[in-house]
């Protein structure tokens, strides 16, 4: 029990750490991340530049710190969009039944028929690219998950005995969706925003990986990761390791984040 | 008490129940086929699925950015060029006569040309599907391989080390980018200790590929007889499919263990352990088998992952797979190779989920009983 929480307290270092760095990154980059040249061109880690320089000479330690704040970014409006749009969906299947929830869980199911990435990847291809392209693709394949936690929550609560009472003291459907079930349904949904940011994150920086969404020279994770592919090959680790690790990071704080609220909110299902 | 429903929905309701039974009526006669009458019931279930993924490739492709009609005729053509070009391509019907065009075409496996090769799109997907199978079939089974024993040992011992370890890894696993992985093992057994090769495509260049027979490098030097190519063969494969099976086996472990430590605790554990049947056959006859069917649920899930990420690998090793394919078209603009490369994918994907369902008549007999 004591490791568990511990597990999850460690995530919570580190994600106000990643935090702190998102909202500070402008005063805690030791250089400008996009300035040219402020060291010599793929120097390795030294006391000057902790993390190395890249083949222009920008300094990484900066470049890693200020791109916390457009990947946290990306993912936190991400998971924002599949919350609002797939908890209303979700809830309004649970709770009206027939077509509604036909409907709803067509959509959920279409979805789910793509390899969820690959969608991703088309879905940018074809609007364009852009960050918030990134945001829509990204918010787009959570969809599914947020309708189905949301859809069966409800579900399993609209015959509930606090419902009923609600309803003979008058309130209508859309006021004991929005007032009593909706509340209930937030602790699972929670659950589900932890795992879904650090798969976001992933996500996110797999698309820019393969050339989609951020273009350089911005500082972004993944696509510093791929400045870095070449380079591995031939003995320049660090470029491309230490934007890839502060993402295994922040995806690893997530996912562990996510595993303790599930055990604290269900300690049942614990697997 | 059942939330009022208004009545036009209610009756849409009713006529589609009566629906539902009239198709169920038609399906029935199916269970007395036995097997094929359960290939075919799962086959028409996958049907609104295949519908829905149409629709949306469909959708994806009128999204294209820009006017397709000026894309192919060229920067240098004139606006009567680009409305000649607009006309052939059908554009200026309407959606739904596009669409029933874009379905004429897929009925004769027409995806398109690829403007960059100059290749149908169709042809170019299928002879580079292969070296993709090829990598995904091999990270799957090392997934398997390694995901099990460790499920049932962590299962076995809860609390134990192993246990810890296995929640370790798992957690860890999932947090791992493909692409960082990827690029990690190949710093540290090429770059550092030499052990495997170059990370760039299936083959060596000093090698000649094998004689086509499966597309399957593997099984083709096999076939050829030739033992040092099938070497040359598997050392280029092994850290590519190492990297992808490292996504995965977090999942199947993780499921695994759930699954296992639930059928464990059941009767007919009890009553076999009472019997006195050795460990071993209580283990991995009666009770991995039954542990096996939610496994197989989580395989959807791991298999999509493992399409998606697989784009991510091949680019990492320079894979010559669908994947790098649609990367290359994807940089060039060109959007028929993407197009072709998603619903090749979602096909793929609906037939591995179809696999799946059949598994699970072969594990729990069941399923196939069932309606």
């Amino acid at each position: 029990m004591a490791r568990e929480h511990g597990l999850t307290l460690i995530a919570l270092v580190l994600l106000a750490g990643f935090a702190v760095l998102a909202l500070g990154g402008g005063w805690l980059a030791p250089y400008d991340p996009l300035a040219t040249g402020v060291g010599a061109s793929l120097a390795p880690p030294d006391v000057h530049h902790w993390f190395g320089t890249d083949a222009l000479g920008r300094d990484i330690l900066s470049r890693v710190i200020s791109a916390a704040r457009l990947d946290f970014g990306i993912a936190i409006a991400a998971v924002a969009v599949s919350f609002v749009i797939g908890a209303t969906l979700g809830c309004l299947a649970g709770f009206y039944g027939g077509w509604y929830d036909r409907i709803i869980g067509r959509l959920a199911d279409t979805i789910m028929a793509f390899p969820l990435f690959v969608l991703a990847m088309g879905v940018v291809a074809a609007l364009g690219n852009t960050v918030a392209n990134i945001v829509i693709a990204t918010a787009l394949i959570n969809l599914p998950f947020y309708i189905r936690v949301a859809r069966a929550e409800v579900n399993m609560r609209r015959e509930a005995g606090y419902v009923e009472a609600a309803r003979l003291c008058g309130a209508s459907n859309r006021q004991i969706l929005a007032l009593h079930l909706f509340p209930n349904v937030l602790p699972p949904m929670m659950v589900q925003i932890s795992l879904n940011l650090g798969w976001a994150i992933l996500n996110a920086a797999g698309l820019s990986f393969i050339g989609l969404g951020v273009r350089p020279p911005a500082a972004e994770w993944g696509i510093m990761v791929a400045e870095g592919a070449q380079l591995i090959v031939s003995g320049e680790w660090w470029v491309a390791f230490f934007p890839g690790l502060a993402l295994m990071l922040a995806v690893f704080a997530f996912n562990l984040l996510g595993d303790g609220a599930r055990d604290l909110i269900d300690p049942r299902r614990r697997s | 008490m059942k939330p009022s429903l208004d009545t036009h929905s209610d009756m849409a309701g009713t006529v589609w129940a009566a629906w539902r039974d009239r198709l169920a009526r038609l399906i029935r006669p199916l269970r007395r086929l036995g097997w094929l009458g359960f290939l075919l019931r799962r086959l028409a279930g996958a049907l609104p699925s295949l519908c829905g993924v149409i629709v949306v490739t469909f959708i994806l492709t009128r999204a294209l950015p820009g006017d397709p009609a000026a894309y192919f005729a060229g920067p240098a053509a004139s606006q009567s060029a680009v409305e000649e070009v607009r006309h052939a391509l059908g554009l200026d019907r309407s959606l739904l006569v596009q669409f029933g065009l874009y379905l004429q075409d897929l009925a004769h496996w027409d995806l398109g040309r690829s403007v960059s090769s100059g290749q149908p799109v169709a042809s170019d997907l299928l002879a580079r599907l292969p070296a993709s199978l090829e990598l995904t079939v091999t990270a799957l089974l090392l997934a398997t391989l390694t995901a099990l024993p460790l499920g049932v040992l962590a299962a076995t011992r809860p609390g134990s080390l192993v246990d810890h370890l296995c929640r370790i890894v798992a957690t860890a696993g999932v947090s791992l980018p493909t692409f960082f992985t990827g690029l990690l093992l190949s710093f540290i057994f090429y770059y550092l200790l030499g052990w495997a090769p170059a990370p760039t495509g299936r083959l060596d260049p000093t090698f000649e590929p094998p004689a086509t027979l499966t597309g399957f490098y593997l099984i083709d030097s096999l076939l050829a007889g030739d033992g040092e190519l099938f070497f040359a063969c598997l050392g280029q494969l092994i850290l590519p499919a190492v990297t992808l099976a490292l996504f995965v086996i977090a999942p199947i472990a993780r499921m695994t263990r759930a699954s296992m430590l639930g059928v464990l605790s059941s009767d007919f554990v009890r009553t076999a352990r009472a019997s006195g049947l050795s460990r071993p056959r209580i283990l991995y006859v009666y009770a991995l088998r039954n542990a096996l069917l939610p496994v197989l649920t989580t395989l959807g899930m791991v298999f999509s992952f493992l399409l998606g990420s697989s784009i991510l690998v091949e680019k990492v090793f320079a894979w010559p797979g669908v994947g790098s394919y649609a990367l290359e078209a994807l940089i060039a603009s060109d959007y028929a190779p993407v197009q072709g490369f998603v619903l090749a994918l979602a096909v793929l994907y609906l037939l591995l989920n179809l696999l799946i369902d059949i598994a699970y008549g072969v594990v729990d007999p069941r399923v196939r009983l069932e309606a």
